[in-house]
This record gives structure tokens, C-alpha cells and sequence, in this order.
């Protein structure tokens, strides 16, 4: 298979870790666009934003697991906010929004980057906890820990949505206005709030999602450009809407990157196209993922 | 006995673990007034897309006018002799009324343009929107866009014709209106398939009806029969 | 008619520009202007008629670029050669990736054509004969006659092929071809329904788009003299061919002119003057703004302005 067998087990296993991680970044994109059908290209713009300011609250002295946390509410209310302007401008005035919806998005993740390059440069930055630079071993295999600890709040993520999604009223409210808007209007409840607050809470997990970003390695301006690729491509293999299907679908991305990583003819300038590829043949093949609606 | 102008047989369709249509079977004679019913979700328009083809069926036959059409592409069938019109209208918003028109007199009857206006305004006046051949969609009111969707279908010169709750939310004067020129296409010999919620127009305009429910059908006959079915007074009334 | 006399009234005005400007500047930077108002107005035959936006202009841009390159080191093609080809190129991408992606709605043939420009940005950085990841210098042939400059030769052909590109919009907007274009835009169930077929169509605008683009970009390495991967592939080939359009406006073929000449000339002077950060913070800003103010662009501000009577 070209890689030998001692480090296959190795890449699958960090596979599986990394997966984790790209589930965990991905999971505000399928609420965000997988359940509210919002043309959001640059979610990963956000969580890099949310990245940096990380990075500025580790420098306080936060750890940044608790800074991506503490961030959380401050993104909930961003979050909701785009979600109003967006819905009057372009959802409420009808088809014609396709192209410009997409385009404002577009402007907005060029605004956050280059911002974010004018106000902190173009260099790298890096957090530093107790947890990063460190690894377990399982056996012959060494774990880095600090994707140990994104893998974990990544399952915790996920578990969290899932049940608030099935659990609470608004959850399953959100659940439902993906699927049937006017049965929701006759059960009383607003889809547009509906809807904001799931974007909220969609650039909430944004947040958090950039702090892990920022603990797995360095950040740059320009990082949300590959994130594009790799949220996407979960997104659509999961099948939209699904938040099961995010950790699946991050599960077959990570191991797949990981095994170009560890492929001695391949490596790491190929790992990128490894996402594009696969939302590629997603698209062609099964557009609507493993577990779509 | 009159010609079937369509046969549907069998008809399935499921999204996901959900299913909309379960072994649906219909036959629609030539020149036929039919209606269809149903409490929402119960897959009226999951049908009427199923056959106008911008879904496929999972299973079963469609046959148009003896030809099996469930495989072709909705831009087939159309040019084929079915023509919709939508439940919430889809007016070319950055067309004006008169250019809405001339898409399907271009791409259905391939007309030039200078022939097609012609056949386009005849239209119009048949639905008294003549007078906003100039006109944009969105200075159009609710009935004058239900009209334009009609007309719009019609332009494309089908032979089977399928009106999708065009009469939702208008007034009883408008309703009328609406109704007299389904009367009137029907008189020149286009089969009509309405669906709609408003009972009273249903039930005026229908030779036969048939309800469905959960996907499936429930009753069929002549809309006497129909209204005095407990089926359909437990679907509409509920469990 | 008074279109064509417009249309060779520029040409004559560019090939008068190169026989009497004396600044090589002014030819590169026209160059640049030029290259944006035909990329546009290639990106508006998908993006504006029909709808659908694309985000991978590097990868068609960059696949006849390299197209042309390859034909040249291969054959020592003549440009005009290694323009057609690349224009095939690029069609046929066009085409391949249309027939994959245009089945599915506009934000899925959005995403995916971010990834195809990874894709070829990734394929030729592992062609060797290509150049690599390193690059590939190329060594100019003289500039036919009656030119005595390679750049202002390139000149005159780039302002040929915008009036191509422009010819081709406009006869794509005016055509039954467009209107059927319009509908899919403006509700493409209601244009299937109406009997247009929306799959061909969109596949016919993504081929024709994809050529104008590999066409633009087959000059590349010949204005260089040189060809690397990144930034043949750049993100800004991407955002020029999108928010031109936006901006200058989508319905008709004179908005993405209007508005790449706006637009680039102002990146130019952002960039000498200020910073090369700041000038995509300001496209990124003039993006939102038009889209959300002014969806019709500047042709629909000026469409305003000089008929109130219009409702």
C-alpha cells in the first residue's frame, strides 16, 4: 500500500483523532448551512477569527480550551446579528438572493481575513498549554495530547448538539425548520428567531471550534482558505443536517488526510487537496452524503 | 369511452425514512375536470411533481398519453404536453409579464420571438392581464400572479394542465375569476388537474375527485361522493 | 451596428495607444485592466446570467495559462496556437466539471469550484515538465511586426479579446440562449417547467466561461516570460472576476466591463499607494456594500439616476 504497516496503525489512529478535531470545527457549519441552508463561506473565516482571539486571551494568561468557552457567548450574539442582516437583506426579498447571499459571504470572509492581516500580520501565532508539545503513548504509538484534547471536546460537542437538538423545544424547533417552516408557523413558534438563534449558536461552536484550531497548531490569516475545503467536505459527506453524520464524515476525512500525510511519495503538500477531492467526488457521486435528508 | 391522457401506476416516492407516496394509481380520460385533495402533507404536490417530473419517482409508471415519461427530464414533459403551475407563484421576477410568456413559446413551441408575443398576448386577453404585458412581478397583485402563472403554462400549449392551489388566499370574486378561466381552458379541451383546499371551487369544478392522505389514496369519485365520505371527513377533521 | 463601430473604435484606440504612448507602464497596467474586464465578462455568463457563482476563475485562468506554457516549451507554438488551445482546455473543463456540479444547487457549484482550483493548483505543482512548484522560464520569441515591444503586442491582443469576450456576452444575453439563462436565474423550476433545458444551458455557459477564462490566461507566461504555480492560481484572479461584476452589475455585458475598470485601476492605485492588504480589505468592503445597497450595480445606479421615471 506504500506505507509500511507499523506506521499504518499510527496514521489511523491520529486519523481518528484528527477526524475528531475536523468534526468539531465542522459541526457549526452543518447547523449553520447543513440544517439552515445558509450559503455561510465564511464560517471558516469566523473561526479563525475566533482563533485569534484566542490567541489574544491565552496571552492573558487563558487557557485556550476555557478561551475558545469564554468567547462562546460573545460569537452567539455576533453570530445572531449576521444572521438578521443577512435574512433582511437577502432572504426576505426573495430568489434573487442566491447569487449576492453568496456574495456577501464571500466579502465578508476576504474582510475578516485581511483584517486579521492588517491587525496582526501575516506571521504564524501559537497558544501554549500544559497539554500541547506533549504526547501520551498507546502502546508503540505516540498520541499527541493536545489532539487528545480537541478529539474530547469534539465528542463532547457533538453529544451536547445532538441532545439539545432532540431534547429541548427550541433544539427540535430548529431541527424542524430545516424541514417544514410552515408547520412551525402553525405551532406558534418564529422561524426567523428560530433560525437567528441556531445561526447563533452555530457561530458559538465557530468559536470554540477556532480555539482548537489555534491548540492543534500555529494559525495564520490565511488558514481559513484550506478550512474552506476540509468543513465543507464534511458537511456535504455527512449528508446535510445531520450532527452524527459530521463525526462520521470527520472520521473518514481525518484518516484519509492521514494516510496521504504518512505516504512517503505523497506527504504534506498533497494533504490539502485531499478535502477537495473528496467534496469533489462527494458532489459526483452521492451529493446528498451519507445521511441526508 | 374517452382516451387516458394520464396513467399513473404504482407510484412510490420517499425522502429518506419518510415516505410521501405510497402505490398511488390514477387514470386521467381526455378533457377530464379533475381535482385532487387532501390535508397538508399528504403529498398532493409531492405527486403533481412527480409527474410534472421535477422529482422522480421511486417506483411505478407514469404514462402520458400512452408513453411512459417517469424517466424523462421535466423539460421533456413539458414540451411533451404537461404543463404546472406552481403553489407559490414563480414568476420570472426581471422579465416583464409578456416576457415570462415568452420562454415557454420559445423553448416548448420554438417560436420566434415576433410570432410568439402574438400568441402570448391572445393569451393574456383570455386572462385579462393584457393590460400588464409591460408590467414586472412584483407590480402584480396575488391574483394577477396566479393568473400569470396559468398563463405562463398555458403559453407552452399543453394538453394536460395541473393548477396548484391557484386560488389559495384569494377572495371569493377572485376565486371565481380564476375558476371561469380554468372553465374556459377546459372547454377548448385541456384536461385539468386542480388541487386545491378551497372546497366550494373543488367541488364546482370537478367531475371526479380523489383524496389522499399520508400518501395515499383514500377515496375516489364524483365530488357528491366524495364530501359525504367519512375517510375524508376523519383526514381533513383528523384522527 | 453601433456596437461593432464602439467595438473597433476601442481597438483602433488600443493599437493607436501602442504606437504612440511612450510609457511601458501604462501597457502593463492596461494589461492588467484589460485581462480583469475580459475575465469578467467571461465570469458574467455563468455568475450573472444564469446565476451561479463561480469561485474557481484561477483554475480555468491557470489551466490555459499553463496550457499555453506547455504547448510552447513542447512545440514553440505561435500565441495565437496556444490561445486556441488553451481555450479548448479550459472549455473542456468547463464542460467536465459543469456536467458533475451544475445538477445541484448554486452553493454546491460554488464549493466546488473552490475545489477545483486547488485540484489544479496541486496537479501542476507535481508536473515536472510544467515547471513544478519551482516554475518554468520561458524564453519570448520577438514581437511580430508591425509591434516593437512584446508588451505592447500583448496589449493590443488583450484589448482584441475583451471586444471577443463582450461580442461573445452579448450575443450569449441577447440570444434565446440568455433568456433561457435569465429563468434558470430567476426561478430554474419554473424554467424546467417551462420547458428550458436547465442542465444544457448551464453546462453551455460554464463551457463558454471556462474558454473566455483559459483564453485570458494563455498570454500569461508570455508576459512574464515565466510561469509558477501560486501565483498563477491566486485568489485575486478569483475575487476581480467576481466582484467586478458585482459591483459594475450582472445584467447586462457592459457591467463587468464598467466595473473591472473601475475596480482594477483602483487596486492599482491602492497597491502602489497604500498597500496590497488594504486594497483586497477595499474590494472585500465595496463587495458587501454594492451587494447589499446596490444589487443592480453601477449600470443600475446610473439606470436610476438618469431615469427617476422608471418605477
Amino acid at each position: 500500500m506504500g506505507i509500511p504497516a507499523e506506521l499504518l496503525l499510527e496514521a489511523v489512529v491520529f486519523g481518528v483523532l484528527l477526524g475528531c478535531f475536523y468534526a468539531a470545527v465542522s459541526i457549526g457549519l452543518s447547523v449553520a448551512f447543513g440544517l439552515l441552508d445558509v450559503p455561510h463561506v465564511a464560517h471558516p473565516a469566523i473561526m479563525v477569527l475566533g482563533s485569534y482571539c484566542t490567541w489574544y486571551l491565552a496571552g492573558k494568561g487563558l487557557d485556550p480550551v476555557l478561551a475558545g468557552v469564554v468567547l462562546m457567548p460573545a460569537f452567539f450574539l455576533l453570530g445572531m446579528g449576521v444572521y438578521r442582516f443577512y435574512f433582511e437583506t437577502f432572504e426576505k426579498r426573495g430568489t434573487e438572493a442566491g447569487v449576492r447571499g453568496i456574495a456577501f459571504f464571500f466579502g465578508l470572509a476576504l474582510i475578516i481575513e485581511v483584517g486579521l492581516i492588517i491587525g496582526f500580520g501575516v506571521d504564524q501565532r501559537m497558544v501554549e498549554a500544559a497539554y500541547i508539545g506533549k504526547s501520551a503513548s498507546l502502546g508503540e504509538i505516540q498520541l499527541p495530547l493536545r489532539t487528545l484534547v480537541t478529539a474530547g471536546v469534539a465528542v463532547a460537542i457533538t453529544l451536547l448538539l445532538t441532545l439539545y437538538m432532540s431534547k429541548t423545544f427550541t433544539g427540535r424547533a430548529i431541527k424542524a425548520v430545516a424541514q417544514d417552516e410552515a408547520a412551525l408557523r402553525l405551532m406558534g413558534a418564529n422561524p426567523v428567531r428560530i433560525k437567528q438563534w441556531a445561526f447563533g449558536i452555530a457561530t458559538a461552536v465557530a468559536a470554540l471550534s477556532g480555539a482548537m484550531l489555534i491548540v492543534v497548531g500555529p494559525v495564520d490569516p490565511g488558514l481559513d482558505r484550506i478550512y474552506i475545503g476540509r468543513t465543507f467536505a464534511v458537511v456535504v459527506l455527512a449528508g446535510l443536517g445531520s450532527m452524527t453524520g459530521t463525526l462520521a464524515a470527520g472520521l473518514v476525512l481525518g484518516i484519509s488526510e492521514s494516510l496521504v500525510l504518512m505516504h512517503p511519495d505523497l506527504g504534506a503538500s498533497w494533504a490539502p487537496a485531499v478535502s477537495f477531492a473528496l467534496l469533489l467526488l462527494v458532489l459526483g457521486v452521492r451529493p446528498q452524503g451519507l445521511f441526508g435528508r | 369511452m374517452a382516451e387516458t391522457v394520464l396513467k399513473v401506476s404504482g407510484v412510490s416516492k420517499r425522502f429518506g425514512g419518510f415516505t410521501a407516496l405510497s402505490d398511488v394509481n390514477l387514470e386521467i380520460a381526455r378533457g377530464e375536470r379533475f381535482g385532487l385533495i387532501g390535508p397538508n402533507g399528504s403529498g398532493k404536490t409531492t405527486l403533481i411533481n412527480c409527474v410534472s417530473g421535477i422529482l422522480r419517482n421511486d417506483s411505478g409508471s407514469i404514462l402520458f398519453e400512452g408513453e411512459e415519461v417517469s424517466r424523462l427530464a421535466a423539460y421533456r414533459r413539458t414540451r411533451k404536453g404537461i404543463a404546472r403551475s406552481f403553489q407559490v407563484p414563480r414568476p420570472f421576477h426581471a422579465m416583464t409579464v409578456l416576457e415570462n410568456l415568452l420562454v415557454p413559446t420559445a423553448y416548448v413551441l420554438h417560436l420566434k420571438d415576433a410570432e410568439g408575443e402574438a400568441q402570448a398576448m391572445e393569451i393574456l386577453r383570455g386572462m385579462g392581464l393584457a393590460d400588464k404585458a409591460r408590467a414586472h412581478a412584483r407590480e402584480l397583485s396575488q391574483v394577477e400572479l396566479r393568473k400569470l402563472e396559468l398563463a405562463r403554462a398555458m403559453a407552452a400549449r399543453p394538453r394536460l394542465l395541473i393548477s396548484d392551489e391557484a386560488m389559495a388566499g384569494l377572495s371569493g370574486s377572485e376565486v371565481d375569476e380564476v375558476l371561469r378561466i380554468l372553465f374556459d381552458l377546459n372547454e377548448k379541451g385541456i384536461t385539468i388537474i386542480m388541487i386545491e383546499h378551497i372546497m366550494q371551487a373543488v367541488m364546482r369544478f370537478s367531475q371526479r375527485v380523489v383524496c389522499l392522505d399520508a400518501g395515499k389514496i383514500i377515496c375516489e369519485g364524483t365530488p357528491g361522493e366524495i364530501v359525504k365520505n367519512p375517510e375524508v371527513q376523519r383526514a381533513y377533521l383528523g384522527a | 451596428m453601433k456596437f461593432w463601430i464602439g467595438a473597433g473604435v476601442a481597438v483602433l484606440a488600443a493599437g493607436a495607444a501602442a504606437a504612440f504612448v511612450p510609457y511601458e507602464y501604462f501597457f502593463f497596467a492596461g494589461y492588467t485592466v484589460l485581462m480583469f474586464m475580459a475575465l469578467a465578462t467571461a465570469w458574467n455568463i455563468l455568475g450573472g446570467y444564469a446565476g451561479y457563482v463561480n469561485f474557481g476563475t484561477p483554475a480555468f485562468f491557470g489551466l490555459g495559462a499553463y496550457t499555453a506554457a506547455v504547448v510552447y516549451k513542447a512545440a514553440a507554438a505561435p500565441l495565437l496556437v496556444q490561445m486556441l488551445i488553451a481555450a479548448l482546455m479550459s472549455g473542456l473543463l468547463g464542460l467536465v466539471a459543469g456536467l458533475l456540479t451544475l445538477r445541484l444547487r448554486g452553493i454546491f457549484f460554488a464549493i466546488a469550484t473552490i475545489a477545483l482550483t486547488v485540484i489544479m493548483q496541486t496537479v501542476f505543482i507535481a508536473w515536472r515538465y510544467a515547471g513544478g512548484a519551482t516554475g518554468l522560464q520561458l524564453l519570448r520569441p520577438p514581437p511580430l511586426a508591425p509591434f516593437d515591444s512584446y508588451i505592447k503586442m500583448l496589449f493590443v491582443l488583450m484589448a482584441l479579446l475583451v471586444v471577443v469576450s463582450v461580442a461573445l456576452a452579448r450575443y450569449i444575453e441577447r440570444s434565446w440562449i440568455g433568456r433561457g439563462l435569465r429563468a434558470i436565474r430567476d426561478s430554474e423550476e419554473a424554467a424546467e417547467a417551462s420547458g428550458v433545458p436547465t442542465l444544457r444551458l448551464k453546462v453551455i455557459a460554464c463551457s463558454v466561461s471556462g474558454a473566455l477564462m483559459g483564453a485570458v490566461g494563455a498570454p500569461m507566461p508570455m508576459y512574464l516570460s515565466y510561469i509558477e504555480p501560486e501565483s498563477t492560481f491566486n485568489l485575486n484572479y478569483a475575487i476581480g472576476a467576481l466582484a467586478s461584476p458585482m459591483i459594475g452589475g450582472t445584467a447586462h455585458w457592459a457591467g463587468p466591463v464598467i466595473g473591472a475598470f473601475l475596480l482594477s485601476t483602483l487596486q492599482q492605485v491602492i497597491t502602489v499607494t497604500i498597500s496590497s492588504e488594504m486594497n483586497v480589505l477595499v474590494v472585500g468592503v465595496l463587495l458587501v456594500v454594492f451587494v447589499v445597497a446596490a444589487p443592480e450595480g453601477i449600470l443600475g445606479l446610473l439606470k436610476r439616476w438618469l431615469r427617476p421615471s422608471s418605477k
